[in-house]
């Protein structure tokens, strides 16, 4: 039964190339059926757009213009420090563009282009009329936090720093993991042993009690929180790929390898790892999903990145402290509710596109 | 009224892009207490014809667009699910291939056996066991008491298969489908499961629709046989007819494939390639909190052999006898003790780093071609592996000249190195494996069932394509097989192990046509003509 279905996926279709790369048989499966799940495909597009957006944040959330046209010269503020003699003010400091002062005398002798969110994410406005933290308003669309910053400034803001240190979290612990499970499935017997019994008590300590511990000596900045927290999560992926190893290395086809003499390093490379690939690429979005989560939490608790951070975990601390201000929560929830989804549903297509059973679509 | 009844068969499976026709148009008719044999290569539809019978396809993915199966007058297709579960392991049931995977592995011997009985006959359970136990006694199984309690692992593969049979028998069917019985066992054993089958057969008075590619089975128990080819029966009749004057040329194709032939003669006085003295492979035992070494699997225990310039060792013997270890030692892949001469060259003392240049000149051809393959590499590639590492062949269209040489010479196109494993067929990807041995032009070639995996047709061109190049290169085999026919076609002197030791050897006239020891002959008697002899010299 099996058989008959082998020999339609034989058929030879057209090379075809993306991005320049020659794609195999196989890689071209697997596209297909990625983009055959729509919904994880489509939360791949948004989440790229979204992120793609988020890293060019100077340009969408500012306190100051994008462009200044002032006595006939062009000037560029996002991208550089003018003090605020240039446009005829008083003081050798950067000029504040917010202040009405400062907005005067450009609108008298030019005119200024302003991003779609004129506030950055320490910005603080200081027109309210109410008192911080304000409700959503024509000014600030989520409204203020308690400190008076506007919400969806901080929101793009924390999203780019969540999902940036969540990516960086998952490929550093993703190599060290790797080349981990690598070097243990391949040499199997005692150093297997060994390391694994080292792994098992590694993962007994309570991190977060760890944490809380280390960020009260250090100050964490944003490297010192990644490399801490590097410690305890490059353990994910060794089993999956150890296991891939230990299977794959009596495969008939690396044995005819070490039979024509090549290098063991060589077979790891050429001949284990892709094996090792798919169940590493099947388990990275999660893995990303779970690196923002353990920063969106560290940030909760205050142990996270540096005071005035923008982030979510910081949002959602406010929020608990602000009941009153239902925008708040409301805000935070959302935002990570829908980053999370996102990458589930990316996951769960990831999954589809390297399941071998699955060639319907 | 025939017993079972098919007619205009069609089986289609839906894939992505279209569907595809397993089984087309398949008529055929089973009487009562018959005999008749499903045979063709794999892929041409003998399963899914008899899945289909008791609608076990995993519809809908698979369709039939034509056709109808009677059971005694009732229509199988599109029968309620009352219906097929009447039918099903009680009027007709199925004995499968792999007898490690159709057994439960977590339930024992009795549990599986008296599933069929509680379900289908609703017996108690002390009535299910006592005809359990007749059951077991009734297929053969030794100490049937005292392996009620025992779970599917602690069974040999005989055994495993002697339990499907009495599960297959429980309920008194009227038709046998067995697919494949006795391809995942070896020759003793399959010859005593045959004339198992046989009795039981002619004691019990079922059918039996008995599917296989082996024709020997055919011929020796099949009354009646159909041929099939790519999802049509193209020929069936009664099999001294079919098989006497067959009519179609794939019946006729199938029955000239068959190896034959005998290696040619060989000059005397050949240099010797490979010499192992006293060699040995022990897997040491580990018990106990400390992993003592307690005692050793003797895989391989002081096996001697010489292989000369241009001759071929055969290495015959049942599963688990050492043949494929003893292969690997002699290549330095496996740890082990004993003297081993390469060209000359002591080599078992040598450590990884010096062997790499001899690497080249002793290469190795394995089972599977599907297994020894890797997906993922083009058959370029995987064909340059070996020349990257031995040769400074650094120019790319040189080495791609090299490589189409290699190609044409086991019978490819040399245009198809751009081409992945997954496109080519079975024997198509066993030369692949040779091309990528021969592209080193070595002097001995351990050569590890390199025809098991393949159909019979393509069995004869490897075993010709094998000889040709021997012939060409002077080279050296040692040709591990568990196929006397084979061996036969192959070898000049013949080494027959069982439990790691040579139990016999000589050249190949002497071991094939006047074999010495007992277990030497049952192994002949069960290989050529499917007869079981020597019962006590083998195992069951």
């Amino acid at each position: 039964m099996s058989e008959a279905v082998i020999t339609t996926t034989r058929r030879t279709v057209a090379d075809d190339h993306v991005f320049g790369l020659r794609l195999t048989p196989l890689a071209r499966r697997r596209l297909r059926n990625f983009r055959a799940n729509r919904r994880g495909f489509w939360s791949l597009v948004v989440f790229a757009v979204l992120f793609v957006g988020s890293l060019f944040a100077e340009f969408i959330a500012n306190d100051r213009p994008l462009l200044v046209s002032f006595e006939g010269r062009w000037l560029v503020p996002v991208l550089v420090d003018y003090p605020e003699t240039r446009f005829g003010g008083d003081f050798e400091t950067a000029a504040d563009y917010r202040d009405p002062f400062v907005r005067g005398l450009i609108d008298e002798r030019g005119w200024a282009v302003w991003p779609a969110v004129p506030f950055s994410y320490r910005t603080i406005n200081y027109q309210l009329s109410v008192p911080a933290p304000a409700p959503p308003s024509v000014d600030n669309w989520l409204g203020t936090d308690d400190q008076g910053r506007d919400v969806v400034a901080r929101l793009i803001y924390g999203f780019r720093i969540s999902v940036l240190f969540g990516l960086v979290l998952t490929l550093i612990s993703s190599i060290i993991g790797i080349a981990a499970g690598a070097w243990q499935g391949y040499s199997g017997g005692l150093v297997d042993l060994v390391f694994q019994r080292f792994i098992e008590i590694w993962n007994g300590i309570p991190v977060l009690f760890l944490l809380i511990i280390l960020a009260s000596i250090i100050q964490p900045s944003f490297w010192m929180l990644m490399g801490i927290l590097l410690l305890f999560s490059w353990d994910a992926l060794v089993g999956v790929v150890r296991a891939e190893f230990l299977r794959a290395r009596n495969f008939d086809y690396v044995r005819a390898a070490r039979a024509l003499g090549v290098r063991d390093a060589k077979i790891m490379f050429k001949h284990l790892l892709p094996n090792a690939m798919v169940s590493t690429l099947t388990f990275l979005p999660f893995i990303l999903a779970g690196s923002v989560t353990i920063l969106t939490s560290l940030d909760f608790l205050g142990f996270g990145l540096p005071p005035g951070s923008a982030s979510l975990g910081e949002l959602l601390n406010q929020a608990k402290n602000n009941l009153t201000a239902p925008w708040l929560g409301l805000t935070a929830f959302l935002s990570i509710a829908v980053m999370l989804v996102l990458l589930i549903f990316v996951g769960e297509a990831v999954r589809d596109a390297f399941d071998p059973r699955k060639n319907l679509g | 009224m025939a017993l079972l009844d098919i007619r205009d068969l069609s089986v289609n499976f839906r894939v992505a892009g279209g569907e595809v026709a397993a089984v087309r148009r398949a008529s055929f008719q089973i009487d009562k207490g018959e005999t008749v044999a499903l045979v063709g290569e794999s892929g041409s539809g003998k399963s899914v014809t008899a899945l289909s019978v008791l609608q076990l396809l995993p519809y809908p993915v698979a369709s039939h667009p034509s056709g109808s199966i009677t059971v005694d007058g009732v229509e199988m297709i599109g029968a309620s699910e009352t219906t097929l579960q009447k039918i099903r392991g009680n009027r007709i049931t199925m004995v499968f291939q792999e007898p490690m995977t159709s057994l439960n592995p977590v339930h024992t011997v009795e549990r599986q056996v008296n599933e069929v009985l509680l379900l289908h006959q609703g017996m108690s359970t002390a009535q299910a066991r006592a005809r359990t136990l007749e059951l077991l006694h009734m297929v053969g199984l030794q100490e049937a008491e005292r392996r009620l309690g025992a779970y599917p692992h602690e069974l040999s593969g005989g055994q495993r298969q002697r339990v499907m049979i009495a599960m297959a028998l429980a309920n008194k069917p009227d038709l046998l489908i067995a697919d494949e019985p006795t391809t995942a066992v070896d020759v003793t054993i399959q010859a005593q499961l045959l004339k198992l089958l046989g009795e039981l057969q002619q004691k019990l008075g079922m059918a039996m629709l008995l599917i296989t590619h082996d024709l020997g089975i055919v011929r020796k128990i099949a009354k009646r046989v159909c041929v099939m080819q790519q999802g049509a029966i193209v020929e069936q009749g009664d099999t001294a007819q079919v098989f006497g004057a067959p009519q179609h040329p794939y019946t006729k194709l199938l029955l000239a494939a068959e190896p034959k032939g005998r290696p040619p003669q060989r000059p005397d006085g050949a240099r010797p390639v490979m010499r192992g003295t006293d060699v040995k492979v022990h897997f040491p035992i580990k018990k106990g909190v400390f992993k003592r070494t307690v005692a050793h699997v003797k895989a391989v225990d002081g096996v001697s052999l010489t292989v000369r310039e241009g001759h071929t060792v055969g290495v015959v013997g049942e599963s688990g006898s050492g043949k494929t270890t003893l292969g690997l030692a002699l290549l330095r892949l496996l740890r082990s003790q004993g003297a081993i001469v390469f060209a000359e060259l002591a080599i078992d003392g040598l450590g990884w780093r010096d062997l790499r240049p001899l690497r080249r000149s002793m290469q190795i051809v394995f089972q599977d071609p599907y297994g020894s393959l890797s997906p993922r590499l083009s058959v370029g590639q995987i064909i340059e592996e070996g020349l990257l590492v031995h040769t400074g062949l650094r120019d790319r269209d040189e080495r791609r000249r090299v490589i189409g040489q290699a190609l044409s010479e086991v019978g490819l196109d040399p245009e198809t190195q751009d081409r992945y494993p997954h496109e080519f067929s079975g024997g198509q990807r066993q030369r692949i494996a040779i091309a990528r041995a021969m592209v080193l032009k070595p002097r001995f070639v351990v050569l590890d069932e390199p025809t098991s995996a393949l159909d019979m047709s393509v069995q004869a061109q490897i075993v010709d394509l094998l000889r040709d190049l021997q012939q060409k290169h002077n080279l050296a085999y040692l040709f591990i097989s568990h196929d006397l026919r084979v061996v036969r076609a192959m070898a000049d002197e013949v080494i027959v192990m069982r439990d790691g030791r040579v139990v016999e050897s000589g050249t190949a006239e002497q071991v094939f046509d006047h074999p010495q020891t007992d277990y030497t002959k049952a192994l002949m008697a069960a290989a050529f003509e499917l007869d079981v002899r020597y019962v006590d010299a083998v195992r069951t």
